[in-house]
C-alpha cells in the first residue's frame, strides 16, 4: 500500500513550538524547512534545532526537512545533518534537472555510508519550481529509487513565467498537468503548491477540488485548518466506499474458497482495482491505516 | 467554619432554616440616598470584627471593593472579614489592608496577581476560604457567612435601590452573585455612577432589600468590564482540542434535542459551541437552555433559535449584557438558583452537558482549577465543582502542556472537583474516559478517536517535560478549600518565596 | 574545544530559550539562568546546558540563559548553536 500523502504540513525550522507541536494536527507527513522560512543569520540555528527535534521525534508521522539548495553553503551542512538525524525525507528546493538530484542523492549516500545508515533509507522529494524544471519533470522524477515525489512550487514559478497567481490559477495549469503526468509516468507521488491566504476558504476549497481532479496525491499546507480541508475532499463518496468494500468482500471470499479469478459486478477484478480499493477504504478511514 | 471533611458529592443533608436579614422600616419621606462612601459607612453601623461584602462582576475593571476599603482603613477598621465572591488582580491593595490589620480574614471564590502571591507566601494568620459560586451562595443562605454590610457597586439605581446592570457607562449585565448578598445581608449599601429617576426598571435588586445608596464618579473602567465581544479562539491547538471535544459530546447518548449545556469561556471551551453549532443544524437539535458565564457566541445560537432560553449568572461581554435587555427569553439568574445544592432549584441539576477547563488534572480525573504549578495561587473555583458535579456529561477540554508545565499529572496539588464528577479529558494528544464511567466506555469502544488511558497522557507530558521538581510546601496553611456543599475537601499550604 | 569570542543563539519567543555564552575569567562553567519554569525545571535546565558544555569540552565560559519554557532538545540545540558560533569551528558529531 502506497503511503498517504494528502498533506504535508509545513514548519517554519527555527520554530521550536511549532516544531514541537506539529505532529499533532493529523498531517500526513510534516516538512520542516531550512531554507526559504529561516533567515540567512540562523540558518546554523535552525539546522541544530531541527535536528535536534528530528532525534527526540515524538511521533511516526514521516518527516520530510526542505534543505537548502547545493548552490549555497548551507545545503551540504543541511543534508549531513539531517541524515544524521534520521530524517524520512529529504525534499531539494528549485529543482531544475535529474543532475540536481543526483548531485544531492551523492551527499546523501556518503554520510549514510559514514554513518552506518543502510544505504538509500533516506527518500528523496523534488520540488520544482521553475520552467526548466517542468520541462526537466520526468528527468527528474527518474533520476534517483530515492525519489518518492515531485512537487510544484507556484510562487517562484509564476514570477519565472512573468505572470502572477491568480484564484482560478490558469497559469498553473499546464505545468500541474505537466508535473502529474511525469509523476505517474515515474510511478511516483505528485504534490501540490502551498496556498497562502489562510482566511480564504472558499478559494482553496476550489483549488483542492481542481488539483484532486487532476490526479495530485496532495498539497502541502501552512496551516492546520487547511488539514481537514484536503482530507475532506480526498474523502471517497459513500458509492466509492461501498463499490470498494465490495471488492475486498470479493477477494475475502475468493481466498477462502482459493478460486483465483474474482469478479465483481460483470466486471474482472485485477491488482489495480484491488489497490484502488484499498486506497479508497483508507482514505475513507475505514481501514484503520490512518492512526500513528 | 466547617469541620464536616469531604465524604462525596451528595452526602451532605442540609438542615435548619434559611438565614435571614434584619427586619428595617423606612419612615416616609426618609431618603435613602448618602453622599458619600464614608457617610454610608457610619450610617451603616459596621464595627469591627464585622462580616463585608462584594461580587466581582465588574472583574479586572472593578473600582468599588478598593475604594471601600481605602475609606474603611482611613476610618480605622480593623479586624473585618471581607467575603466577596471573588477577587482579581485589581484587589492588589488588599495586601495593604492584611498588613494594617483591617482585614483579618478573607472568604472568596479566588484569588490572582500579587495579592494571590502574598497570600500564598503566607502573609495572613487565617487561612482564606475558598467557595464555589454555588458553595457560596449556600454558605450566605444558611447562615454560614453572616454578611453585616454588602457594598454592591450596580451599572444603574434609582435612589431607592432599584438596580440593574443593564444600563449606565459600566454595563456588567447580570448581577447574578450580588443578587445572594442583597438578599441576605443585614445592611445593603448600592454604589453607583449612574442614578437614574425613580422607579429604575427591571429591577434585578429591588428596593425591598437596599439601605442606602451612594453615587461615585466612576464604579469601574468599563472597557475592563466587560469588552466588546467574546471572540472565537484561532489557535490551531486549541481548535483541535475544541473540535474533539465536540465530537465526544456529539457522540454521546446526551447530543439530542431538547439537550441542556454550558461552558466555559476559555478558548477552547468556547470554541467546543461552534462545533457543536454545525452539528445541531445538521442534525436538526435545538438545547432547551444553556447556562452560566454567558458570551455572545450562546448569544448568537440563542438569536438563531438553536438554544431555546439562557439563564445567565454571569455576563461576559457587552453583546451578551444587551441581550439581558433585548431577548425576553436571555433571564438573569441569582447565585442560589444557579448553583447552591441546597437550593431545590438548583439549575445545575438540569445540565445535560457542562465543557470545563483545568490547570492540572490528576490520574484519578480530580481537577485543580486555583493553584499553579508553583503551589500557589492563581485562579479561581468558580462553578466548576458545582457544574461538574450535576452535569451528566462532563467534559474537561486542555492542552497536555503549557509552556513547559504539564496539564496531567500523578496528583494535582489542590482538589476543587473530585475525580468522581469527570468523565471526559480531551487533550490535544490524545483523549481519557474515566474508567468508572463504563458506559461511556462502551459507548466510544469503536470510535475512530485517540482514546487513551489517563496514566498515557500523564506518561506522554513527562517525557516531553522532562523530570520536574516537586512543589515544597511548608506546614502553614493559607487556604482551605470548601466543597459546594460545606464539607472541606482539600488544604492549600503556604509556598516559600 | 576553544571559545574565543562571545556567541548569542535562540530567541525570546515562547517555548524557546536564548542562550549567551560569555568567556569569563576562570576555569570553570556558570549559568545565570532566568526562567517562568524555575521552580520545576531549574536543576534539569542547568543540567543540559552543563551537559552539552561538557560533551564539547568547553570550560571557562558564563552561559546566560533567558528560557521562555524550551524543552530539553531546545535547551540542547540552542546551547549547541551558541557554541558553534562562538568557536567558529565546524560540528563535531560525536559531541553531538
Amino acid at each position: 500500500m502506497e503511503k498517504l500523502r494528502r498533506t504535508m504540513m509545513y514548519v517554519p525550522g527555527n520554530n521550536p513550538a511549532m516544531l514541537a507541536d506539529a505532529h499533532v494536527y493529523g498531517a500526513d507527513s510534516i516538512m520542516f524547512d531550512l531554507e526559504d522560512s529561516v533567515a540567512l543569520s540562523e540558518k546554523d540555528s535552525a539546522r541544530l534545532l531541527v535536528y535536534q527535534m528530528i532525534k527526540n521525534r515524538q511521533s511516526n508521522t514521516e518527516l520530510v526537512v526542505r534543505i537548502n539548495g547545493l548552490d549555497s553553503e548551507h545545503g551540504k551542512k543541511d543534508i549531513e545533518a539531517m541524515v544524521r538525524a534520521g530524517v524520512d525525507v529529504i525534499r531539494l528546493p528549485k529543482t531544475d534537472t535529474a543532475q540536481d538530484v543526483k548531485d544531492v542523492e551523492a551527499i546523501i549516500e556518503k554520510v549514510e555510508e559514514q554513518i552506518g545508515r543502510p544505504i538509500g533509507s533516506t527518500l528523496m522529494m523534488a520540488a520544482i519550481e521553475t520552467p526548466l524544471g517542468i520541462i526537466n519533470a520526468y528527468q527528474v522524477a527518474t533520476a534517483s529509487n530515492r525519489l518518492i515525489g515531485i512537487a510544484i512550487g507556484a510562487e517562484d514559478f509564476v514570477t519565472s513565467m512573468k505572470t502572477n497567481r491568480s484564484k482560478v490559477g490558469v497559469e498553473l495549469l499546464s505545468a500541474r498537468s505537466q508535473l502529474v503526468i511525469a509523476a505517474r509516468a515515474a510511478g511516483i507521488a505528485a504534490l501540490d503548491t502551498v496556498f497562502s491566504d489562510v482566511e480564504d476558504d472558499e478559494t482553496f476549497r476550489r483549488e483542492v477540488n481542481l488539483i484532486k481532479q487532476l490526479g495530485f496525491d496532495g498539497k502541502s499546507v501552512i496551516n492546520p485548518r487547511q488539514i481537514d480541508l484536503v482530507h475532506h475532499i480526498y474523502k471517497p463518496t459513500d458509492a466509492e466506499i461501498n463499490y470498494a468494500k465490495q471488492i475486498m468482500l470479493a477477494i475475502e471470499e475468493a481466498n477462502e474458497k482459493g478460486s483465483g479469478v474474482i469478479s465483481v459486478g460483470g466486471k474482472m477484478v485485477d491488482k489495480p482495482i484491488v489497490e484502488r480499493a484499498m486506497r479508497v477504504l483508507e482514505l475513507a478511514g475505514l481501514s484503520g491505516g490512518e492512526h500513528e | 467554619m466547617s469541620n464536616i471533611t469531604y465524604q462525596s458529592e451528595f452526602a451532605v443533608i442540609p438542615k435548619g432554616k434559611t438565614a435571614s436579614p434584619l427586619i428595617k422600616n423606612i419612615i416616609p419621606g426618609k431618603s435613602k440616598k448618602t453622599d458619600s462612601i464614608k457617610s454610608a459607612i457610619i450610617n451603616s453601623e459596621l464595627k469591627d470584627g464585622m462580616t463585608i461584602s462584594f461580587h466581582h462582576h465588574f472583574r479586572s475593571g472593578d473600582y468599588v471593593l478598593n475604594d471601600v476599603l481605602e475609606i474603611i482603613s482611613e476610618m480605622g477598621y480593623k479586624d473585618l472579614i471581607l467575603a466577596s465572591s471573588s477577587l482579581s488582580d485589581i484587589h492588589e491593595p488588599l495586601i495593604k489592608h492584611i498588613n494594617s490589620g483591617v482585614i483579618k480574614e478573607i472568604h472568596t471564590s479566588g484569588l490572582r496577581g500579587k495579592l494571590a502571591q502574598e497570600i500564598s507566601e503566607g502573609v495572613m494568620d487565617n487561612p482564606v476560604i475558598i467557595r464555589s459560586h454555588g458553595g457560596r451562595a449556600r454558605a450566605i443562605e444558611a447562615g454560614d457567612i453572616k454578611i453585616d454590610v454588602a457594598f454592591i457597586g450596580v451599572p444603574s439605581t434609582d435612589d431607592y435601590g432599584n438596580a440593574n446592570g443593564q444600563n449606565g457607562q459600566a454595563v456588567c449585565g447580570s448581577l447574578g452573585y450580588a443578587l445572594v448578598d442583597a438578599k441576605h445581608a443585614d445592611h445593603v449599601v448600592l454604589i453607583t455612577d449612574h442614578l437614574v429617576e425613580y422607579p429604575n426598571t427591571p429591577a434585578s435588586i429591588s428596593q425591598k432589600n437596599v439601605d442606602q445608596v451612594v453615587v461615585v464618579d466612576r464604579i469601574g473602567a468599563s472597557e475592563r468590564i466587560a469588552s466588546g465581544a467574546t471572540r472565537f479562539t484561532k489557535n490551531p491547538k486549541e481548535l483541535l482540542i475544541a473540535k474533539n471535544a465536540s465530537e465526544m459530546i456529539i457522540n454521546s447518548p446526551y447530543f439530542k434535542d431538547g439537550f441542556s449545556f454550558q461552558t466555559g469561556s476559555g478558548g477552547s471551551s468556547l470554541a467546543v459551541t461552534r462545533f457543536l453549532r454545525e452539528a445541531m443544524i445538521k442534525e436538526n437539535i435545538k438545547a432547551s437552555f444553556a447556562l452560566g458565564g454567558i458570551t455572545k457566541p450562546m448569544v448568537e445560537l440563542h438569536e438563531e433559535g438553536l438554544i431555546k432560553q439562557l439563564f445567565d449568572v454571569q455576563s461576559f461581554d457587552l453583546d451578551a449584557a444587551k441581550s439581558i435587555s433585548d431577548n425576553k427569553n436571555h433571564h438573569e439568574i441569582d447565585a442560589s438558583l444557579y448553583a447552591n445544592p441546597h437550593n431545590k432549584g438548583c439549575m445545575t441539576n438540569q445540565l445535560n452537558v457542562v465543557i470545563l477547563s483545568a490547570l492540572e488534572i490528576d490520574t484519578s480525573f480530580n481537577v485543580n482549577v486555583i493553584t499553579g504549578s508553583d503551589g500557589k495561587f492563581m485562579g479561581a473555583s468558580g462553578g466548576h465543582c458545582d457544574t461538574a458535579a450535576c452535569a451528566d456529561l462532563t467534559v474537561i477540554v486542555a492542552p497536555l502542556i503549557r509552556g513547559r508545565i504539564p496539564t496531567v499529572v500523578k496528583a494535582v496539588d489542590t482538589i476543587i472537583t473530585p475525580g468522581t464528577s469527570v468523565d471526559i479529558l480531551v487533550t490535544e494528544r490524545g483523549i481519557a474516559i474515566n474508567p468508572k464511567r463504563t458506559d461511556l466506555v462502551e459507548c466510544f469502544k469503536d470510535s475512530t478517536l485517540n482514546i487513551i488511558p489517563i496514566e498515557t497522557l500523564e506518561n506522554m507530558a513527562n517525557q516531553i517535560v522532562g523530570p520536574k521538581k516537586p512543589i515544597e510546601h511548608t506546614e502553614k496553611i493559607v487556604g482551605l478549600v470548601e466543597y459546594r456543599d460545606g464539607s472541606i475537601i482539600d488544604v492549600i499550604r503556604a509556598v516559600k518565596s | 574545544m576553544k571559545i574565543n569570542r562571545n556567541a548569542v543563539a535562540g530567541t525570546l519567543e515562547s517555548s524557546d530559550i536564548q542562550i549567551t555564552i560569555v568567556v569569563n575569567d576562570s576555569n570553570k562553567n556558570n549559568i545565570v539562568l532566568e526562567s517562568p519554569v524555575k521552580h520545576l525545571f531549574e536543576e534539569e535546565i542547568e543540567a543540559v546546558i552543563h551537559e552539552t558544555l561538557k560533551k564539547h569540552h568547553i570550560s571557562g565560559v558564563t552561559v546566560k540563559a533567558i528560557d521562555k519554557g524550551a524543552l530539553n532538545c531546545t535547551i540542547a540545540a540552542r546551547v549547541q548553536t551558541a557554541i558553534y558560533r562562538a568557536s567558529g569551528n565546524e560540528i563535531d558529531w560525536e559531541a553531538l
